[in-house]
């Protein structure tokens, strides 16, 4: 065939005239197929040792292929899973718990209470490199009967099984991991989850198949392309292209652009990660009267609704309404006026401000940078100049672990147990390397809470601690994140509180 | 003699190497960022983060670390990444193909598009033809190649879908490849389904890769185009009979390619550093776009490790272009 100059201009036309008008095509997702844009990489398969165990961004990829010990609903509530039942005896010095019976690996291999113990005791031990391997330590000679598991308390961790839904709180099986080792199980991983892995290309696409005997019932999809597509532009674009029928974390303006569109819809709820303001116990942070300003000089709602386009929920504590210590009583009023009477009491005016820096990330939160900004100008009006430093979250981790941040640091902290421990207790607890205020009241407040056996006496200390924290300013809490997710129409999407994405929550429209 | 040369040189190119291995130890472990504070998790405590130290070598001085790493790199072993807990030197032999088939079809495609561009530019010279090629040149080197990329994921990826936004290949595909290099593999195999299948998600990164490389090619071969088209042997052809087209191809392009060659070979090392960004707006999942992962990470030994490979191509890519040179000027050959 040749094409001769007029009609090579013809067709030139007739594809600028389709660019220009744009036919973006909306996914229809194809019987019993699902394709998902993916914001990071799955760098590892084993969800209980190195640094891919204490990533919370990719749990979601593991909880499709596995199951946890105790599986969490999308409300953060938790429910019975492979374990049925869970508790400890009225001392606290054992538990005791009931594993699901007729329950398959992916290889058609049963699923039985041993591969219960092996997990836990495989991820209590430090050898495994498990980084959460002291928690799984606090217990340990365990004993099977049947599908009743008992095990002694070594010491006594309210959190214990809470853990048992977060991060390495994975069951692994015993027989496939010793036949084949740690390199065999990278290669081909299975699991008791919805999904099992049908290939998987590092840094490219994982292809999940929907495990026809899962105890929970089969998925409603067939096959689970996941696409790895860390660009945020990239997955707008996938989505947009129909390449993909869901996709996730995209910029908020995007989120309402996209979810215009014909075909498309979404869904952006507040997740259990939350926006906050490390205060350091140095400098001009010793003084209450400039924590006390610097926190009620704030307008967090203005925040929210100017830079995150509504979305998301300004908070006052570490705990947000979805975590077990919530305490809707505890506010911390918006009060410039206030905040300038404060700073008169210490000596500063805007005419003579208080000094020190704020490290922030940019570009690693929505709108982090820019909101750090925008709390520089309201401090500044009340008498608070404050120098930005930008940091990566690399060098924030560091810092934080050592002890050396800046007066104020902005960070995100996310939760997906809500409970109070891995919230505030780890974030404002002084020994703890997360932590960096170490005054001294407030670990003689937390340290009783650690170990505490009565769970509504736990619960309600904790709220005191939440409550004195906000009195003295100890921390700044900014905002809880709403995690925004973009669907074609034929896919009904179910959003985790916890931020994970699942496949198996989704289903045909 | 030629030996003496051939031994200097590889002696050069290891010294070379050597030095991007200290600088890159060095300031990698200098630079902010931990990987360990990173892994810890809520509630770990100073002996945990001992621990985590310990397992993965980092409780000893940089020095010690230095040689430890070294002495393993001699023997062929370039560690375990942190992150994906894997053999590095595995890894990365992974991934270059995927880099290297990217990097060459860019390179095919800026030398067809900036020596086509720079013959008719010379031939159609003063013309009107001449300074919209001069004007296209300017826009595609103005142009970052992440840019470009953005632009034709706009174009060709969501208005008028015909060409993937990501990935290497499509998931669905059952492949049949052994080795990496997945466009060679299945040329070999005359498997023309995947070899279009592969051209679709790799021609987007590609031209974003080579527009701006081909602009250079272009400018630099058609100023040489026509310096020599005014030369004496020149006009003689034309007094021969020759069409001018026929005088650029066969007189004057082999002259005016040799500084062109020169720098294509620098140009393509910077092509390669290129595509770090471009596989990660593409998600395509060559070396760079592990090398991006690696440094969120903090993943020392891959770090490490990828910088070595990409430093390695670097030397080779500079070495073949000079060896590519003698070649083709006699007086550098026997000189």
């Amino acid at each position: 065939m040749t094409i001769n100059r007029r009609e090579l201009l013809g067709y030139s036309a007739a594809a600028l005239g389709v660019a220009a008008v744009g036919l973006p095509q909306i996914a229809k997702a194809a019987a019993g197929e699902l394709t998902i844009a993916y914001n990071v990489n799955l760098p590892s398969w084993d969800p209980t040792t190195g640094p891919s165990a204490v990533n919370p961004t990719i749990q979601g990829l593991y909880q499709s292929v596995f199951d946890q010990f105790i599986p969490q609903k999308p409300d953060l509530s938790f429910a019975p899973g492979l374990l049925t039942e869970w508790g400890w005896n009225d001392d606290r010095t054992k538990i005791t718990m009931t594993v699901r019976e007729g329950v398959t690996w992916h290889d058609g291999s049963p699923f039985t209470a041993e591969d219960v113990v092996w997990s836990l005791q495989r991820a209590g031990d430090e050898k495994t490199g498990n980084p959460i391997q002291f928690v799984w330590k606090n217990v340990n000679n365990f004993k099977i009967d049947g599908n009743k598991i008992t095990g002694d308390v070594v010491q006594f961790d309210p959190v214990y099984f809470k853990w048992m839904s977060f991060l390495t709180g994975y069951i692994m099986p015993k027989a496939y991991y010793e036949k084949v080792g740690a390199e065999g199980f990278e290669k081909a991983p299975i699991g008791t989850g919805p999904y099992m892995v049908e290939k998987f290309e590092r840094n490219a696409f994982l292809r999940l198949k929907a495990n026809p005997n899962y105890w929970g019932g089969k998925p409603a999809f067939e096959n689970v392309t996941i696409k790895f597509v860390a660009d945020a532009a990239s997955r707008v674009a996938e989505i947009e292209s129909g390449s993909s029928q869901v996709t996730l974390e995209i910029p908020y303006e995007e989120y309402d652009r996209l979810i215009a569109k014909d075909g498309l819809a979404g869904s952006c709820k507040n997740v259990s990660d939350i926006g906050m303001i490390f205060f350091n116990d140095i400098e001009a942070m010793l003084d209450k009267n400039v924590r006390q300003a610097a926190v009620m000089s704030i307008d967090k709602k203005l925040l929210v609704d100017r830079l995150l386009r509504g979305y998301g929920q300004p908070i006052d504590t570490l705990e947000t309404p979805e975590y077990t210590a919530y305490d809707a009583s505890i506010k911390v009023e918006h009060n410039p006026e206030k905040a300038k009477e404060l700073l008169a009491a210490s000596g500063y005016s805007p005419e003579k401000p208080v000094k020190f820096t704020i490290q922030t990330t940019k570009g690693f939160k929505p709108k982090d940078y820019e909101m750090i900004q925008a709390i520089v100008g309201m401090w500044r009006k009340v008498g608070i100049e404050a120098t930005i430093e930008v940091y990566e979250i690399a060098k924030h981790y560091e810092l934080r672990a050592a002890d050396k941040l800046a007066p104020a640091a902005f960070y995100n902290w996310g939760n997906a147990i809500g409970d109070p421990t891995t919230s505030t207790g780890f974030a404002m607890y002084g020994p703890s390397p997360h932590s960096v205020w170490d005054s001294q009241d407030l670990i003689d407040m937390i340290n009783p809470l650690w170990g505490e056996k009565d769970e509504a006496k736990r619960i309600a200390g904790w709220k005191a601690v939440d409550k004195y924290i906000a009195e003295q300013a100890y921390v700044l809490p900014l905002m809880q994140y709403a995690q925004p997710i973009v669907h074609a129409k034929s896919v009904n999407v179910v959003q985790h509180v916890s931020g994970a994405l699942l496949p198996a929550l989704m289903t045909p429209a | 003699m030629l030996l003496q040369r051939f031994l200097i040189r590889l002696l050069t190119m290891l010294i070379t190497l050597f030095g991007v291995a200290v600088v890159v130890f060095v300031v990698i472990r200098v630079a902010p960022g931990d990987p360990i504070a990173m892994m810890l998790p809520p509630g770990a405590t100073d002996a945990d983060i001992a621990r985590l130290r310990a397992l993965y070598g980092l409780d000893k001085t940089i020095v010690q670390q230095f040689f430890i790493w070294l002495s393993g790199v001699a023997r062929g072993d370039f560690g375990t990444s942190i992150s994906l807990r894997q053999e590095v030197l595995g890894l990365v032999f992974n991934r270059l193909p995927a880099t290297l088939e990217l990097a060459i079809v860019a390179l095919v495609m800026a030398v067809a598009l900036g020596g086509t561009t720079a013959i008719i530019g010379a031939r159609e010279r003063g013309t009107a033809v001449e300074a919209g090629i001069d004007i296209a040149s300017g826009a595609a080197l103005s142009i970052p190649d992440f840019l470009w990329g953005l632009v034709l994921i706009l174009l060709f990826g969501v208005l008028v879908p015909i060409f993937d936004i990501s990935g290497r290949v499509s998931p669905q595909l059952d492949l049949p490849f052994v080795t990496q290099f997945y466009l060679f593999e299945s040329l070999l195999r005359l498997r023309l389904d995947l070899t279009w299948d592969l051209l679709k998600h790799m021609l987007m990164p590609a031209v974003a890769l080579a527009l701006p490389l081909a602009a250079i090619i272009s400018q630099l071969l058609k100023q040489s185009l026509k310096e020599i088209l005014d030369l004496d042997y020149v006009v003689l052809a034309r007094v021969k009979g020759f069409s001018e087209t026929q005088v650029i191809l066969r007189e004057a392009l082999k002259n005016a390619a040799l500084p062109t060659l020169t720098l294509v070979g620098v140009q393509f090392t910077f092509l390669i550093g290129g595509t770090v960004i471009v596989e990660r707006l593409f998600s395509y999942e060559g070396l760079g776009n592990m090398a991006i992962d690696a440094v969120i990470n903090r993943d020392l030994p891959l770090i490490q490790g990828i910088v070595l490979v990409f430093a390695l191509l670097f030397v080779l890519i500079n070495l073949s272009v000079d060896m590519m040179y003698a070649l083709l000027n006699p007086r550098l050959r026997h000189g």
